[in-house]
C-alpha cells in the first residue's frame, strides 16, 4: 500500500528519464506545500507538526483522568514513561536524576515519534534525518550537562575534574587534558547529532533504494529478470522497513541514554 | 570501473565497527552464558556499546553521500 503510493508519486519522474533515478541527498529536499511570504512549509515541517500534536494529544488524553487501575492507553503511556524514569535514569544518574526525567522523557518520546515517522505510510519521512532537530537537541543536552556540572563543582572545579582526573600518573596530564576537554566539551554534541542524523539518513536512503529500485525493476524493465529482481527488491524493502523501525527506536533510546549518562557524569564527577 | 572514492571510503569505514560490534556482542553472549540472570542488565550495556560503535560507520555513510558521492 505504501509502496504503491510512493511509487505512484515518483512514477512520473522515473518514466520520463532514461534509466533509474538513483536516490541521493537531493531526495531529502522537498518542494513547499504552501508558502506564506518567505516562509515555506515543507513535508519535514508537516511531519514535525503532526508528530508533536500526536504526542501532546496522547499524553493529554491519558492525563485527563488518571485511574488507579489503568486502562490500556494509560498503561501504554505509563509503560513508556516508566521506561525512562525507572529504566534509564536510576542506572545512569542515580537518585538526584529524577528532576531530569521530564526533559529525558520528552526527548525520548519526541525522538521516537520523529524517527518512526520514517516508516509510517503516507508520511514516510524521518524528520530527524535533516540535521536541524538532532543538532538542537544535542545542543540542549550539551548545555544541560555542562551547566549542571559547573553548578555542582564550580567553574574551575568542573574543568579540573574533567581534564586532570585524580589517580592518573602526572606525566600523561599534558596528553590527557586536551584530549579529555576535546572529547567532553567539543566532540560529544557532534557525535550525538551525527549518530542520530546519519542513522536516519542512511536508513531512509536504503528504503528509498530498495523500494524505488524494486518498482523500477518490476515495471520499467521487461522480462523475467526485471520481475524476479524487482520482487526480491521489494520483499527486501519490506524486511528492511521492520529493521529500520527497530533501529529508529534504538537510536531514540541511545540518544536519551547518552544524554542521561553525560548528565550523570557531570553530577558525580567529584572525587 | 566506475564509482567514487567515497564508496571505497564507506567500505573501509565498515571494518572497524564490524570488528567492534562483533567483540561487544561476543562479550554479551559470554556474560549471559555464564550468568543468565544478568541478561537484562547486560542488554542495556550491549545496546549502548553497539550504538557507539555503529556511529562511526553511519557517520561515514552520511558524509560519503553528503559530500558529493
Amino acid at each position: 500500500m505504501s509502496t504503491t503510493a510512493l511509487a505512484g508519486s515518483v512514477l512520473a519522474s522515473v518514466s520520463t528519464q532514461e534509466g533509474f533515478h538513483a536516490p541521493g541527498p537531493a531526495d531529502f529536499e522537498f518542494p513547499p506545500i504552501f508558502t506564506i511570504g518567505a516562509f515555506e512549509f515543507t513535508k519535514p515541517m508537516l511531519v514535525i507538526v503532526l508528530g508533536t500534536l500526536f504526542i501532546g494529544g496522547l499524553f493529554y488524553a491519558v492525563s485527563r483522568n488518571f485511574a488507579l487501575v489503568p486502562g490500556k492507553l494509560q498503561f501504554a503511556a505509563e509503560s513508556g514513561y516508566n521506561f525512562v524514569r525507572n529504566g534509564i535514569v536510576p542506572d545512569t544518574i542515580g537518585r538526584e536524576g529524577y528532576r531530569f526525567v521530564p526533559y529525558l522523557a520528552t526527548l525520548f518520546f519526541f525522538l521516537a515519534v520523529m524517527n518512526v515517522s520514517g516508516i509510517i505510510p503516507i508520511l514516510q519521512f524521518p524528520a530527524t534525518s535533516r540535521i536541524a532537530i538532532p543538532l538542537f537537541l544535542a545542543i540542549i543536552s550539551w548545555v544541560i550537562f555542562n551547566y549542571v556540572g559547573i553548578r555542582r563543582q564550580g567553574f574551575g572545579g568542573y574543568f579540573k575534574n574533567m581534564m586532570f582526573p585524580p589517580g592518573v600518573p602526572k606525566a600523561i596530564y599534558p596528553l590527557l587534558a586536551p584530549l579529555e576537554f576535546l572529547s567532553t566539551v567539543i566532540i560529544r554534541p557532534f557525535t550525538l547529532t551525527l549518530r542520530l542524523t546519519m542513522n536516519m539518513f542512511a536508513g531512509h536512503l536504503v528504503l528509498l533504494l530498495t523500494i524505488l529500485g524494486g518498482e523500477y525493476l518490476l515495471f520499467e524493465m521487461q522480462g523475467v529478470v526485471g520481475f524476479a529482481a524487482g520482487s526480491m527488491s521489494i520483499l527486501f524493502g519490506i524486511v528492511l522497513t521492520f529493521f529500520e523501525g527497530f533501529i529508529q527506536l534504538l537510536q531514540a533510546y541511545v540518544f536519551t541514554l547518552l544524554s542521561a549518562i553525560y548528565i550523570g557524569g557531570a553530577l558525580t564527577h567529584e572525587h | 570501473m566506475e564509482g567514487s572514492l567515497n564508496m571505497v571510503g564507506i567500505g573501509l569505514a565498515a571494518i572497524g565497527p564490524g570488528v567492534g560490534i562483533g567483540l561487544i556482542f561476543a562479550a554479551y553472549i559470554n556474560g549471559v552464558a555464564r550468568q543468565p540472570e544478568a541478561r537484562s542488565v547486560l542488554q542495556g550495556i550491549a545496546i549502548l556499546g553497539f550504538a557507539l560503535a555503529e556511529a562511526m560507520f553511519v557517520i561515514g555513510i552520511g558524509l560519503a553521500f553528503a559530500l558529493g558521492g
